[in-house]
């Protein structure tokens, strides 16, 4: 995608701080947009980014958006990072979470240590199998796994929509379109009394640790970096492209589909309607922000969990609609892929994906 | 039966004002993306151009300006990828998604103060005709000048693209921009107006929403229409009539599903909504395991990022 053509000394320091130019620049965007619609620029970016966590529920809060949005962004790396563009993890994330909701359901009122791993597991099983099909798609049909993945979103969202009002909806539940409430051993063990922090950020970051250890340890991320550089260089070197891009995909998915799973057993409890504020598609925000490396997503997907927050809060305090954490998402995307050009200034960009499609 | 006919008319004649606003979009998108621009932003300028158009037809109290204006408020955020994907050369699809997200947000703070308030009327022509013949009124007469325009852009996109010189340029920088610009096409520059042009459809399409289709503004009223019109333009296959068949079919469902909740039949809605997904995946995979069909169908350079070397 890249080629570099004179400058290949990117310093890694300024490729690693353009990110907080971003978010800095995101801030005076969003302080201007603020001023416009007649809000004091400084109070309320104050009620978006200081006042959601200043207390410990505030924190605790963050931590429980990051959780997913780490976890998404984290396995989506692994696709960005050998140029395969999955951008369907929220369609993952709630296959995932229907999977693991349905044996949630089959092992209603079933006590047992069990219950809850095997719940985990079959939400990862499903979110990776449903990401197996836009890359079988690609690798045996040559099929646009941008276009496949993004429409699965939808057939996933109306899937669960089905699921939730018809065969799986409560049966005491007066036609509400929500299942069940778990039973508790179904649910994630809550950390601290009072707060929703739950054990699914164990997850994220054990997650995480195993990509760093797959990413720069092992001979498939030295694989999946290769042919994100150069897909050329890839196939000189005999590397099997098809089950690399099958491989990547799965990992997305299962950590897509472990996000869900961990949304409906954690703060959610039951499967209705809305069990993902679009965590999928904002995770790719933070893979970019993280700059697809396991510690940078980590401290991106608590900058993006805080807009979420800060969108919430000022929902209450200043009467703005809570879509506004997307104004300032949206804004970060653009500012750093922007700042990206003052970096690779003297970089030959060549196509996404030359002799493709 | 006179009234059962009449009602299969009323019926089409719904299918097709339900297609307007993905017609539209997805001429626009189709122009972009034969320039070799992947927008996936289009349900970001939708809405944008939604609220605007509402907007300003609540504070002018002017149906044209309201219209005018949603385009170009369309035209103005696709400036944002155009600044961004041409001119510092960012990555297409990612700066497509957060156009979409910036743009459901920001609808959502400019249309803070224009929630419940109640729209105006659209003109609607012929409505005489429509009550006067049976069965074919409703379907040809009683709409909108937005929809009669929009079942003409298809064919006049076709006629664009394949007759006139612009079009061949824009073609010509789809498949193979180097070529082109060694031809002496300034490739950024046609790129840009693509990717304009696509903006302002979209807009148009978002204000067929707020003024003419359901007349009021509600957040996050597109409802992911965005995302099939890109399907739309991909099911097409690039094709700007097909666009209009397909337009047909997918409001046809939307239509269908409707009228089948309310007769309370026993098929799930939502397989029906997921149908026109689930159909683009199935025409994405014909067209695409074919590699020659491919090269015929899809412009080569799509979504790939052009730098001419200074």
């Amino acid at each position: 995608m890249i080629k570099i053509e004179k400058r290949n000394d990117v310093s890694r320091s300024i490729y690693f701080l353009t990110p907080i130019l971003a978010i800095f620049l995101t801030l005076i965007g969003g302080g201007i947009i603020f001023y416009i619609l007649g809000f004091s620029p400084i109070e309320a970016l104050k009620f978006f980014f200081i006042t959601p966590i200043s207390d410990l529920y505030g924190l605790s809060e963050l931590l429980v958006k990051a959780t997913p949005l780490c976890l998404i962004a984290i396995g989506l790396s692994f696709c960005f990072k050998s140029n395969n563009w999955n951008i369907g993890a929220e369609g993952q994330l709630i296959f995932g979470g229907i999977v693991g909701g349905g044996v949630a359901l089959l092992f209603y009122n079933h006590d047992g240590y069990y219950v809850l791993p095997i719940i985990i597991l079959s939400g990862a099983v499903g979110g990776m199998l449903f990401a197996m099909i836009p890359a079988i798609l690609k690798t045996y049909f040559n099929t646009n796994e941008i276009l496949v993945s993004l429409m699965l979103v939808y057939v996933a969202k109306l899937l669960l929509d089905y699921l939730v009002v018809g065969p799986w909806s409560n049966p005491e539940g007066f036609n509400f379109p929500e299942t069940r409430q778990f039973s508790e051993s179904a649910r994630m063990p809550i950390l601290f009394d009072g707060l929703r922090i739950h054990a699914g950020i164990f997850i994220t970051l054990i997650t995480v640790f195993l990509s760093w250890l797959i990413l720069y340890k092992t001979y498939l991320g030295f694989q999946i970096k290769v042919s994100g550089l150069s897909l050329k260089t890839a196939k000189y070197a005999g590397f099997k492209g098809k089950t690399m891009i099958i491989i990547v995909f799965m990992i997305s998915g299962a950590c897509a589909g472990l996000a869900g799973v961990g949304e409906i057993t954690g703060p959610i409890g039951q499967l209705h309607r809305n069990i993902s504020p679009d965590y999928g598609f904002t995770a790719i925000i933070v893979a970019f922000l993280g700059r697809l490396n396991p510690v940078g997503i980590i401290f991106a997907s608590l900058v993006v969990a805080l807009t979420y927050l800060g969108a919430e809060t000022a929902q209450i305090f200043l009467q703005v609609p809570k879509y506004t954490g997307q104004v300032f998402q949206g804004m970060i995307l653009f500012f750093l892929l922007g700042s990206d050009y003052l970096l690779f200034f003297k970089i030959k960009f060549l196509g996404l994906r030359k002799n493709e499609l | 039966m006179s009234f059962d006919l009449n009602f299969i008319g009323i019926l089409i004649g719904a299918i097709m004002a339900s297609s307007v606003p993905l017609i539209l979009a997805a001429s626009g998108e189709l122009i972009t993306e034969r320039s070799g621009v992947l927008n996936l932003g289009v349900e970001g300028m939708m809405i944008i151009g939604a609220i605007s158009g509402f907007a300003l037809m609540v504070v002018t109290d002017n149906l044209f300006f309201a219209v005018v204006g949603s385009m170009l408020s369309g035209l103005i955020i696709s400036l944002i990828f155009g600044l961004l994907t041409q001119s510092l050369l960012t990555n297409h699809v990612a700066t497509g998604l957060a156009l979409t997200i910036f743009g459901i947000g920001m609808s959502a703070m400019i249309g803070k103060n224009f929630v419940g308030i109640p729209g105006k009327e659209f003109p609607l022509l012929f409505l005489n005709l429509k009550e006067s013949i049976p069965f074919l009124g409703p379907i040809f007469f009683g709409h909108s000048i937005l929809l009669y325009f929009a079942f003409g852009l298809p064919f006049l996109t076709n006629f664009f693209l394949k007759k006139t010189k612009i079009g061949l340029i824009i073609r010509a920088v789809g498949d193979s921009p180097t070529s082109a610009s060694n031809q002496g096409i300034n490739v950024t520059l046609v790129r840009y107006s693509c990717i304009l042009y696509g903006g302002a459809m979209c807009g148009l399409a978002g204000s067929y929403l707020s003024l003419i289709y359901t007349p009021q503004w509600i957040e996050n009223m597109t409802g992911g229409r965005g995302w099939i019109a890109l399907a739309l333009v991909v099911f097409a296959t690039w094709s700007p009539i097909k666009v209009l068949i397909g337009a047909l079919i997918f409001g046809g469902i939307t239509i269908l599903q409707l009228h089948m909740q309310a007769v309370g039949l026993r098929i799930p809605v939502q397989l029906l909504s997921a149908l026109p997904y689930i159909m683009t995946i199935i025409v994405l995979v014909v067209i695409s395991r074919d590699s020659r069909k491919i090269k015929l169908n899809t412009p080569t350079s799509l979504g790939q990022i052009f730098y001419k070397e200074k």
